[in-house]
């Protein structure tokens, strides 16, 4: 019906010189079955701890996922349907993502947030580049008690543009902002200081407010990374003055999957001339033409690639969506009460496994206070890369060497608790690392 | 075939919250309680927080609002999507069912390498089945969507360059008029000046334009093939030569590599670089926008620019070099989008070489026949006549393409990408792929002849379009106007 012979005459029109003339040296294919069992017996060897057995935070965390997650996440008229450019046909997603984005705002207090980034490292990359357009300045302060690779990403993302990014040392006795050296790396060419509170160590940030004060005074901007379970028991940023909100969203509803997919929260305020310069997928309430119905769309989409191309705010195009609708059901499972809940078993889970792990001899925990999830723990007499490749004979995980990426805590390491670890979990740590020791 | 959409009259989450309802119960355990007392009072006073507004809302009421929302959205596995470029395929139920049953979805990323031998085997084998499919060596699967791929490879070019002592003066990136939006986006993040090279009429890179724009400023050029109007780019290894003999770097973007699949490898024909989207080609599920991947590939030569860490595999183990002192750096955490990775490994063992290349031949065999079997009183088709289109095709509506998609929302369809190459006039874009019957490919060119009978015939009724969907047309001027902009209850 189409006049060809052969599916070959398909490629009539590509230079017989440029096609592959052998098969590709990949496997025949096989059975559903046949994948399924292959992978099992590739996966068998490996060291999959329950939650429970796992200590290790730093930028993802061993949460509970409820079932109700997976649950709305396994329908498919969420998660085969793609960005949703025809919105009459999408109004599900496109509601859910805005739900989203409400909610990233009353955790946050900011005004508005995009329907996801891919994860926080690379939110903190593009919220420097706003940052940036917004101020026209050409340079980033950034505190070295962030994530390391945060802080990577964030350089990845500003050198090209000839933004350079300054680093700003931390105070090496409490595991906090240095105000005095902050101060004197801020001038008028910042266009924004990046800090994270609580920061890698797990730390609060008593001077949060000073430090967004700072910048202010400079006309920078103030970037806050969070991981979004501290806004349990911390105040939302925007009340001690950030401007733009960036964090890891995984801890709400994603399992740990080895740190990937994960979803990058991006808020702002600031009124319109912020709005225009936020990057990514915005979705927003309108009504239909008629009049007679609520409805939802894609908005502000000038900024984005497929029509502003080069001159677009960011080039993100797919994003996390079906990541951000986990985290709206995560949060609205646990409601205002059960979300603040997660907060204190959060902390007392860490404060208890904290204290017990600094009962043992030649060891200070926790190193830095006060601290919320993640908390740092020094080794005097002890080799901490042993402790953590060792720990997995005992079935757990924990405890990551923090001398790589910061020299002078060569002899501690980062641990971290959350509301899975109960009292008999965290006393089988202490005693495998007890054991360690002696 | 009729088609009514669900059309719940669905409250925000908010709305339905009313005070004291809860949806979980988290673990306690009252034993550690006591022993840490209120933790709460170590939260320093000045950052503690007072009031949580979050929605209140039990599981019954949760789950029916996600599963309303969810019959009101259109998906692949309703029916035709053929959105161009975009490769809505059918994601085997397979992928979905070893994604959420792998023992790797409790494994932290920080774990210690010697205890996940297993899941880096996997990625290495699935890098190493890309790379030859792609025809580079050298691999990284951590972008995490195409265009974070296309970022990391015009950071590559740029490395490439700074290390040659030419960063300075070569600073144009060429790109094709029918390019994605993403391309001159990802070149002008990573610091380049976009060169814009015009079409010729039949639809693929005027070579006179490369000719005399390359030169001593050229960084390198980016391209799509088949290119969006979906036509094989005849003169792609003469363009390449052009801009290697002017000393730049050439990036191919697999956004359209479901055409090619086992047929032409981007590395054979010259290309240094190149991305994939294993969303679009390799089966993974699109997540109603997202998560996807976006792995990259280069020469030999170039392999040291990859971002870091790599896998690398010594004949015994696997591990992750972080020691790379040429790399672009991280442009993610972690190490990539390991579900979305894993569910394309499923794919490419499920399909096996044999698969893999018949995909590339029906997906193009589809296309060819959705565009036979359109009405050209209404359509005009781009591209060169007596030349097979590949994947995909480009029409240009006689109608408004806006209400032609509206219109062919009532037949229970998709609309095919609209206005979309800028280049096309009322463009429409239709990528079928392989996923869809004879009997639907039917139903899709009956649809689209009527919808465009009506919109070019009664351009007023076409304008009310659609009725059919969970509401009637969206008012989108008003949803971004500055002094209507709500994007939050």
């Amino acid at each position: 019906m189409i006049g060809l012979r052969s599916l070959e005459d398909l490629y009539l029109d590509i230079p017989e010189d440029l096609k592959l003339r052998r098969p590709l040296n990949i496997p025949e294919g096989r059975s559903e079955a046949e994948v399924e069992r292959l992978i099992e017996e590739t996966l068998s060897g490996d060291l999959a701890p329950a939650l429970h057995r796992c200590f290790l935070g730093g930028g993802v965390w061993p949460h509970y996922v409820p079932a109700l997650v997976d649950e709305v996440l396994s329908r498919a008229e969420f998660y085969t349907a793609y960005t949703p450019y025809q919105s009459e046909v999408s109004q599900g997603m496109l509601q859910a993502l805005y739900e989203y984005q409400s909610l990233v705002c009353d955790l946050t207090g900011m005004e508005i947030a995009n329907s996801s980034m891919y994860d926080w490292a690379s939110a903190a990359g593009e919220a420097c580049r706003m940052a940036v357009r917004i101020t026209r300045r050409r340079k980033i302060v950034a505190l070295r008690n962030c994530g390391p690779q945060r802080l990577e990403v964030i350089r990845t993302y500003c050198t090209p543009i000839g933004v350079e990014v300054i680093t700003a040392e931390y105070d090496l006795m409490k595991g906090c902002v240095d105000y005095a050296i902050l101060k004197e790396k801020v001038d008028e060419d910042v266009a924004a200081i990046y800090f994270e509170n609580p920061n890698y160590f797990g730390v609060f940030e008593e001077l949060a407010e000073d430090v967004c004060k700072l910048a202010h005074e400079h006309g920078a901007m103030a970037i806050v990374g969070l991981d979004p379970t501290s806004l349990a028991v911390v105040k939302p940023p925007a009340e001690y003055g950030a401007d733009i909100v960036v964090g890891e969203g995984q801890p709400l509803g994603l399992h740990l999957n080895y740190g990937g997919p994960l979803i990058g929260i991006f808020a702002a305020r600031g009124g319109q001339k912020v709005y225009r310069q936020m990057p990514g997928r915005i979705i927003g309430e309108t009504v239909t033409r008629d009049g007679a119905r609520r409805c939802y769309t894609m908005v502000m989409q000038t900024r984005e690639q497929h029509i502003r191309r080069e001159e677009a705010t960011s080039n993100i195009c797919t994003n996390e969506a079906l990541c951000a609708v986990a985290v709206a059901a995560y949060l609205t499972s646990l409601g205002s009460s059960g979300f603040r809940e997660l907060g204190k078993r959060i902390m007392e889970s860490s404060h208890y496994a904290a204290m017990k792990l600094g009962e043992l001899e030649n060891v200070v925990s926790p190193y830095y206070t006060p601290f919320f999830k993640d908390f740092v723990v020094r080794f005097l007499k002890a080799d901490p890369k042993k402790i953590y490749v060792n720990l997995p004979r005992y079935g757990l995980v924990g405890g990551l060497p923090l001398g790589r990426d910061f020299p002078e805590l060569s002899d501690a390491a980062l641990f971290s608790a959350t509301e899975v670890h109960l009292k008999s979990d965290i006393d089988l740590l202490v005693n495998a690392i007890k054991k360690e020791l002696s | 075939m009729v088609f009514r959409q669900a059309s719940w009259d669905e409250p925000l989450l908010i709305e339905l919250s009313r005070k004291g309802r809860c949806g979980l119960t988290l673990p306690s355990d009252p034993e550690l309680s006591k022993q840490v007392g209120d933790v709460l009072e170590t939260v320093p006073k000045n950052l503690r927080r007072y009031d949580i507004r979050l929605p209140e809302v039990a599981q019954p009421q949760i789950i029916r609002h996600y599963t309303r929302l969810s019959q009101m959205n259109y998906a692949v596995d309703l029916g035709t999507y053929p959105l161009g470029s975009c490769t809505m395929k059918y994601n085997p139920k397979i992928i979905k069912r070893v994604i959420s049953n792998a023992r790797f979805k409790t494994i932290h990323p920080e774990e210690p390498e010697e205890y996940v031998q297993g899941l880096l085997k996997m990625l290495f084998e699935l890098g190493t089945m890309l790379a030859e499919i792609v025809g580079l060596p050298k691999f990284s699967l951590q972008p995490a969507a195409g265009a974070q791929g296309e970022f990391t490879g015009a950071l590559m070019i740029r490395a490439w360059l700074k290390d040659r002592g030419q960063l300075g003066t070569r600073n144009e990136i060429l790109i094709p008029d029918t390019a994605h939006g993403t391309n001159p986006a990802s070149a002008a993040m990573a610091g380049f000046k976009v060169v814009k090279i015009p079409s010729t009429k039949d639809g693929v890179v005027d070579i006179e334009a490369v000719k005399a724009v390359a030169g001593r400023s050229t960084a390198g050029m980016m391209m799509t093939v088949p290119n969006t109007l979906g036509l094989f780019e005849k003169n792609v290894k003469e363009v390449i030569g052009i801009i290697h003999e002017a000393g730049g770097l050439t990036y191919y973007d697999g956004a359209n590599l479901n055409a090619l699949l086992g047929r032409v490898r981007p590395g054979d024909i010259g290309f240094d670089i190149a991305h994939l989207n294993l969303h679009k080609t390799f089966g993974t599920p699109h997540g109603g926008g997202g998560p996807g991947a976006g792995p990259i590939f280069a020469t030999e030569e170039l392999g040291d620019y990859l971002p870091t860490p790599v896998l690398e595999f010594d004949g015994c183990r696997y591990r992750w070099n972080y020691d790379r002192p040429k790399s672009v750096g991280r442009v993610r955490s972690y190490f990539g989008n390991i579900g979305v990775l894993v569910g394309a490994y499923v794919y490419c063992l499920l399909l096996g070489r044999d698969g893999l290349r018949d995909t590339s031949a029906l997906a193009t065999l589809a296309a060819n026949y959705l565009m036979s079997r359109l009405d050209r009183r209404y359509f005009d088709i781009q591209g060169l006549s007596n030349t097979p289109c590949k994947h995909e095709f480009v029409a240009s509506s006689k109608a408004s393409a806006l209400d032609l998609a509206k219109l062919l929302l009532e037949h229970g369809v998709h609309p095919p990408t609209i206005y979309f190459p800028i280049t096309i006039r009322e463009a429409i874009m239709i990528e079928p792929t392989e996923s869809e019957s004879l009997e639907e490919l039917d139903h899709y060119a009956k649809a689209l002849n009527e919808a465009a009978k009506v919109a070019y015939e009664d351009p007023r009724a076409a304008a009310d379009a659609p009725h059919s969907t969970a509401v009637a047309r969206v008012d989108e001027v008003r949803a971004s106007h500055p002094r209507t902009l709500k994007v939050r209850w």
